[in-house]
């Protein structure tokens, strides 16, 4: 027979049968075996068990957070464990946001897989989904049994090796991370595609396989006076500097860069050791011969010149768009904001690839 | 990108070719252009006549962020 593999349970003051909301300031302390709901979890592991519970109450994580997740690394250095699990949180806030702090920390530190489970509102949702595999939980501990059996159903299949399958089919929140995954009947893709464009075409249901994360619409921002206006340039289109003095990424960029165009008519291109694109998600040969294909420096210049705007800002801004995750796209984009406001940029042209 | 943009108060337009995407993705204020590797000037074409189609889309785009608008608007080129 094969050994058991370990867990370790992160439970709160509550769950972990210390006390209650009087009892939130309870220091993180570690025992052996099972403790409360931990129960109940180890029943569910296959060919694992729970050695080991660490219990911390919610204010006490909430407060000090560095001190307890020191205290906990510290608990765990000298176990052994192959998975650890925390919760499920439910929708209780604190609650939640321990278990995706002490998750995150598990994980960073020991790189076992961490599991976790919340309510949909939970804010530790949104604060660590990319970070921890949060199973969707119940509002409230009356969902205990149906949280805990999807942790560990997950669970015993990461310890078995087996194939996770997406946030989908097993049932987390989603983590912005792109699985590829071949299908057991091996169904080719310009398969699935004609058969996903004949749904559409007959308004027929269809699910595409690389969704869109949802909708988050913005305000619509004013329009402007264009006279007197300053314009700024972006682009997507990875248009930079021949020698890419920020190396920016071909795909999936996670850089920037902001270039000088005071004085410039036009963008030179890649034989004039000027400008260039280092887009991967495009055939770079148009862009390369002339960069103004892409970011209209010489329009820009005319209407300015004639005096249809005030003036163009004096740098552009760059990146490249293709595999770009959304959380990267908008970070970049708020980096790149504080030089439009500091520079008192009226509107923006922003192209794409 | 644009999303922020627009967010922070900053009127904003996007030139692309994808428009759907665009439109997905949550752009208020949207121009056209002509393919993915040459959104604004087609290399087979003469170089007048590239010059002619970058200035009037990028003038569409100007006009575009001097456009209140109460939805999602594409402009027309």
């Amino acid at each position: 027979m094969n050994q058991l593999k370990k867990g370790i349970l992160y439970l709160n003051q509550f769950f972990g049968q210390i006390g209650g909301e009087d009892k939130a300031g309870y220091e993180p302390t570690i025992q052996e075996g099972v403790v409360g709901a931990g129960m109940l979890l180890n029943n569910l592991l296959d060919d694992a068990e729970i050695t080991h519970t660490l219990i911390c109450g919610d204010n006490f994580m909430g407060s000090n957070e560095s001190e307890a997740v020191e205290k906990i690394l510290g608990y765990l250095e000298d176990k052994e464990f192959d998975i650890f699990f925390a919760g499920p949180a439910f929708q209780a806030g604190r609650y939640g946001n321990a278990c995706g702090v002490i998750c995150k920390a598990v994980k960073e530190k020991f790189n076992v897989p961490v599991i976790t489970s919340m309510h949909k509102e939970n804010p530790g949702v949104d604060m660590f989904k990319k970070d921890v595999f949060i199973f969707k939980g119940g509002d409230s501990a009356a969902k205990m049994r149906n949280d805990m059996t999807k942790m560990a159903t997950f669970g015993n299949k990461v310890l078995k090796d087996e194939e996770n399958k997406g946030a989908e089919a097993e049932g987390y929140f989603k983590r912005g991370i792109r699985l590829e995954v071949f299908l057991e009947d091996e169904t080719p893709a310009c398969e699935r595609t004609m058969s996903m464009l004949l749904n559409k075409i007959n308004d027929e249901p269809f699910v595409s396989e690389l969704p869109i994360p949802e909708l988050d619409r913005v305000p619509i921002a004013p329009a402007i006076e264009l006279d007197g206006a300053k314009i700024a340039l972006i682009t997507s289109g990875g248009i930079v500097p021949v020698d890419n003095p920020d190396k920016i990424q071909s795909s999936s960029a996670t850089r920037w860069g902001r270039y000088s165009i005071e004085g410039l008519e036009r963008l030179g291109n890649r034989s004039d050791e000027a400008f260039k694109t280092i887009h991967a998600g495009y055939d770079p040969a148009a862009a390369d011969a002339d960069p103004n294909i892409v970011l209209p420096l010489d329009a820009l210049r005319a209407y300015e010149k004639e005096g249809k705007i005030g003036s163009i800002h004096d740098y552009y801004y760059a990146t490249v768009g293709t595999g770009t995750a959304e959380g990267e796209a908008k970070r970049m984009a708020l980096e790149i904001i504080e030089h439009l406001k500091q520079d008192k940029v009226d509107a923006v042209i922003l192209t794409s690839c | 990108m644009v999303k922020e943009i627009e967010k922070a108060g900053i009127t904003v337009v996007q030139m692309a070719n994808l428009i759907p995407i665009a439109k997905t993705v949550g752009a208020n204020r949207m121009v056209p252009t002509i393919s993915i590797p040459y959104p604004l000037g087609d290399p087979q074409t003469p170089k007048e006549e590239q010059w002619k189609l970058r200035y009037h889309r990028v003038g569409v785009a100007l006009d575009a962020l001097a456009t209140e608008i109460d939805d999602q608007t594409v402009f027309e080129v």
